[in-house]
């Protein structure tokens, strides 16, 4: 009929109409992230906290789970705590644009550097982040964020390989043991499937940085990691430390830390000999928070002691906090050789840095080599 | 060949279930290694206060979602089998159940933050709809499209308006078909990950979003327990539905004799 | 005001106002709710990326020609035949077990639709890692068939996997379509087929199946359009060995931040089942025409 087929142009029409209005929408108010790197106007050191609330997004199981108890009887603020999952998730989340909800957000140091450089983040306020001056000067100085202007640490470690002594004939003491590994391994081991960690072996057994952007040297690493893809049992950045406890896996890439959550003591880590990265999971305030004195405060008292030993007696990573950070590695150090290390230890890994639009390469390589 | 074939679906659907189950009473943390029986973590559970947070949001975001959809999916169809049949609208009407989750997920947080709209849970109902509304549309015209329509033919001859035939004649002819879209909402809904998580406000995530940030390392016995409990739950709803149909169709048959 | 209905009898018009009521609330709602955001998407689909994700001008048509690469096509290509190959084991198995149903008594076939619908109530991700569970190397079903004398199995972490936990996944979205397909068939039908002779091969092919295709059709959709899209059971079940369309997008969303990019890989995805909803629906109108 005439009259229904009008009807059905008729809805045509809108919806193209529509979608018209959404492509000029998104032409003139779109981009979101676009750097206003103007600094907020000072904070009030003297401000009354307990007025103030906020959210901060953590990985699960990463802090105190009595956190928010203790910080609202220390400073009277209220607190919510969020989770996400990976770096990319909170990243994605605080700069989709708008206003995320978020105050404090716990991310990798790199990724505070890229946050930064959106212009997202409000400047670290040392007058009320007095507990900095406890943590070592190595770790405030790292290449993402010398002199912690936007970022404070919260652990800090390196990566390397965590494997079973019991099963393995001799402990591996090169990347290339794990790249090129022995036939009576193949199958049995895992890397790990985040950028830039999956390129990190293979930069480093290259000779290369591992924060590279050079074509020539990326496409090195790639063609590396296409050799070694049929040699492994997957890519596994969460679950690999329970394979090695059950014996599916010898050898796994691992941070630090992780080798001690299987609980078996014939797992053991090592950090290769053509060395590996540093790496710092950091607090950031969000530009777009209304109750930055309040997430200043909270970061403060996660660095603080109680907070510290907390997280490296429970998470077993490095604390950049002096005080804890030698007693850890005092109590802990021969159960979990991680902790003893030192800051000049870890200095002798690479800081990683935001690659910025090599990100994009770096992914692409990921793909290619997941999809071989 | 009898029911043989239902059973196999029921061992296929059922064994991972078993897993889940029996896993949530293992007594250590590791998921991969069986080290004893243990209830504890059911306890601890109920007392997690991000997990029942995200119980509660989703079932907020469900229901919500469930009965926009059903309403508006309702009318589409009818809109689409009877009135507009248009293969561009069939377009519409199937593509957010076509396009890529995370389309959808972004253009819904982009326009979201476009128009200034606060995130919550109403703002996950709202995305949560837009594909129930299809699901539903798309269930609900199969049924309409094999109906006699004879019976609301009749009805118009003697007399009823267009809205008193659509009433009382079409909607209970389609009734199964709504239902069944209403639980295909509705369930969607409650699993559902990627549009959620781009627009649910970070303070109160739903339960998906809940787990998926709570497997860090890997799905512990807590996280077991409670996938067994919400089974049990939604076992003892059903079993509640199917006393009170069974009930409410007795009472009908009492009142219909004469 | 008269219309014709699709089998082109005449019949009394439904009044303008429930034309109106019936239609307007949806369509305004999609309108708002999915054509512009999806206007959002298409457009960052022709923008350049921001830095640190996001877009930003000029225009470019750099995303679509990228799309054309060899790896790109090869993920879509293998992602298609995880999908195609889920949805065609879903129905083997959903197809027979829907009929199963219509031949219970009434109320049972509630409890059984439900009991087919009823570990979607649990969470997707648990059920997930409970197939990692069984299909591991030192895994359930490894340890049951050592029992009976079968090695181990190393299923999980291949493309076998990611198949199976796809089948798991939305097999029930394959039973229910189906099931309401079969519920409207009239079983006179079948049993006049059977009194004159015909077999069930014979039968399912020149009753059952052409008069529930409809329902086949919306049933095989419902299976390879979210199996196509997933990027959870590629990852959990495929180790990261085998890429799927899916994650390639997620990636390049939360990953490269490359939102443009991300944006011109879901638009192809949509453009190549647009063509096959498009398809399907018009072979649901020929077969109407042509008496269900």
């Amino acid at each position: 009929m005439a009259t229904q087929r009008t009807r059905a142009r008729r809805a045509s029409v809108l919806g193209i109409a529509g979608a018209v209005c959404a492509v000029l929408l998104a032409a003139c108010g779109g981009g979101s992230s676009g750097g206003d790197a103007s600094p907020s106007p000072s904070l009030d050191p003297s401000a009354d906290l307990s007025k103030q609330s906020i959210v901060v997004s953590n990985w699960d199981a990463y802090m105190d789970p009595d956190v928010a108890l203790k910080f609202t009887d220390t400073t009277k603020a209220n607190i919510t705590v969020a989770k996400h999952a990976t770096n990319e998730e909170i990243v994605g989340k605080l700069t989709a644009g708008g206003d995320p909800g978020i105050d404090v957000a716990f991310v990798s140091g790199q990724y505070a550097q890229a946050l930064n450089e959106a212009g997202l983040l409000e400047p670290i306020d040392p007058r009320l982040v007095p507990n900095m001056a406890n943590l070592y000067p190595e770790s405030k100085n790292l290449s993402f964020d010398p002199g912690s202007t936007f970022s404070v640490p919260y652990a800090w470690g390196t990566t390397g390989i965590c494997y079973r002594e019991d099963l393995m004939a001799a402990a591996p003491t090169s990347w290339n043991d794990l790249l090129n590994p022995a036939p009576e391994y193949e199958k049995k081991t895992l890397m790990l499937a985040t950028q830039p960690w999956l390129n990190l072996p293979a930069a480093k057994a290259l000779g290369f940085s591992a924060n590279t952007t050079d074509e020539g040297e990326l496409e090195q690493i790639k063609q590396q990691l296409l050799k070694t893809k049929p040699t492994l049992l997957g890519f596994d950045d969460v679950t690999f430390y329970s394979r090695l406890a059950a014996g599916e896996v010898v050898m796994a890439v691992a941070w630090d830390g992780w080798c001690n959550y299987s609980g078996d003591p014939n797992v053991k880590f090592v950090v290769p000999s053509e060395g590996a990265d540093l790496w710092a999971d950091t607090m950031v305030v969000l530009k777009s928070s209304k109750n930055k004195e309040a997430a200043m405060a909270y970061i403060n008292f996660m660095i603080g002691d109680e907070m510290q030993s907390w997280m490296t007696n429970n998470i077993l990573y490095k604390s950049p906090n002096k005080t804890i950070a030698e007693k850890a590695a005092a109590e802990l150090g021969a159960d979990f050789p991680n902790i003893a290390m030192t800051p000049a230890d870890l200095a002798k890994g690479e800081s990683l840095i935001d690659l910025g639009a090599a990100s994009k390469i770096y992914q692409q390589i990921a793909t290619e080599v997941q999809a071989s | 060949m009898g029911v043989a074939p239902l059973w196999v679906l029921y061992v296929f659907l059922y064994v991972p279930i078993a897993v889940v189950i029996v896993m949530s009473f293992n007594a250590s943390d590791n998921p991969f290694l069986w080290s004893g029986f243990s209830l504890e973590w059911y306890p601890a559970l109920l007392q997690d206060a991000d997990i029942m947070g995200g119980l509660r949001t989703t079932l907020i975001v469900a229901s919500g979602t469930t009965v926009i959809s059903v309403i508006l999916g309702t009318l589409l169809a009818l809109a689409l089998e009877r009135y507009f049949p248009s293969r561009f609208l069939d377009a519409a009407a199937a593509a957010p159940a076509v396009m890529p989750d995370i389309m959808l997920a972004i253009g819904l947080l982009a326009f979201y933050t476009l128009v200034n709209f606060t995130l919550g849970a109403f703002s996950v109902i709202l995305a949560h709809s837009v594909f129930g509304i299809a699901f539903v549309a798309a269930v609900v015209r199969v049924r309409l499209a094999g109906m006699d329509s004879s019976l609301e033919e009749a009805s118009r001859d003697l007399g009823a308006s267009s809205l008193k035939t659509f009433w009382s004649v079409t909607l209970p002819g389609i009734r199964p078909a709504i239902i069944a879209g209403a639980l295909l909402a509705f369930t969607l809904s409650l699993d559902e990950f990627t549009v959620a998580f781009f627009t649910a406000s970070p303070a109160d995530p739903t339960l998906p979003i809940v787990i998926y940030s709570s497997v860090r390392f890997g799905v512990t016995p807590q996280v077991n327990a409670l996938a067994t409990l919400l089974l049990l739950v939604s076992f003892i709803a059903v079993l509640l539905i199917q006393r009170t149909s069974r009930l409410g169709d007795s009472l009908r048959r009492r009142e219909a004799r004469p | 005001m008269t219309s014709r209905t699709s089998a082109g009898v005449r019949r009394h018009g439904d009044g303008p106002l429930l034309r109106a009521l019936s239609s307007v609330p949806a369509l305004v709602y999609l309108l708002v709710l999915m054509v512009i955001p999806l206007g959002l998407v298409i457009a960052y689909a022709f923008l350049t990326s921001g830095r640190f994700g996001g877009v930003q001008g000029p225009a470019t048509l750099d995303n679509i020609t990228r799309l054309f690469q060899p790896l790109y096509l090869e993920v879509l290509a293998s992602s298609v035949v995880n999908a195609g190959l889920a949805t065609f084991i879903a129905f083997l198995i959903g197809f027979p077990a829907a009929l199963a149903i219509t031949r219970l008594s009434l109320s049972w076939q509630t409890v059984a639709l439900i009991a087919v619908v009823m570990p979607f109530w649990t969470n997707f991700l648990i059920r997930t890692y409970a197939w990692i569970l069984l299909l591991n190397r030192e895994g359930i079903l490894s340890d049951g068939l050592a029992l009976i004398g079968l090695g181990p199995i190393e299923v999980l972490y291949t493309r076998e996997a990611v198949i199976l936990g796809l089948t798991y996944a939305y097999i029930p979205l394959m039973v229910l379509p189906i099931y309401a397909s079969l519920q409207r068939l009239d079983s006179m039908l079948l049993e006049a087929a059977c009194n004159l002779g015909a077999g069930p091969w014979r039968r399912f092919r020149t009753i059952l199946l052409p008069l529930t295709m409809p329902g086949i059709i919306t049933g095989c959709l419902f299976v390879f359009i979210p199996s196509l899209g997933n990027f959870v059971i590629p990852e959990l079940l495929g180790g990261g060995n085998s890429q799927m369309i899916g994650n390639l997008i997620r990636d390049q969303f939360l990953k490269s931040r490359d939102w443009p990019f991300g944006s011109a890989l879901s638009l192809l995805v949509l453009a190549l089942l647009v063509i096959i909803v498009m398809l399907q629906a018009s072979a649901a109108r020929r077969s109407r025409k042509w008496g269900a």
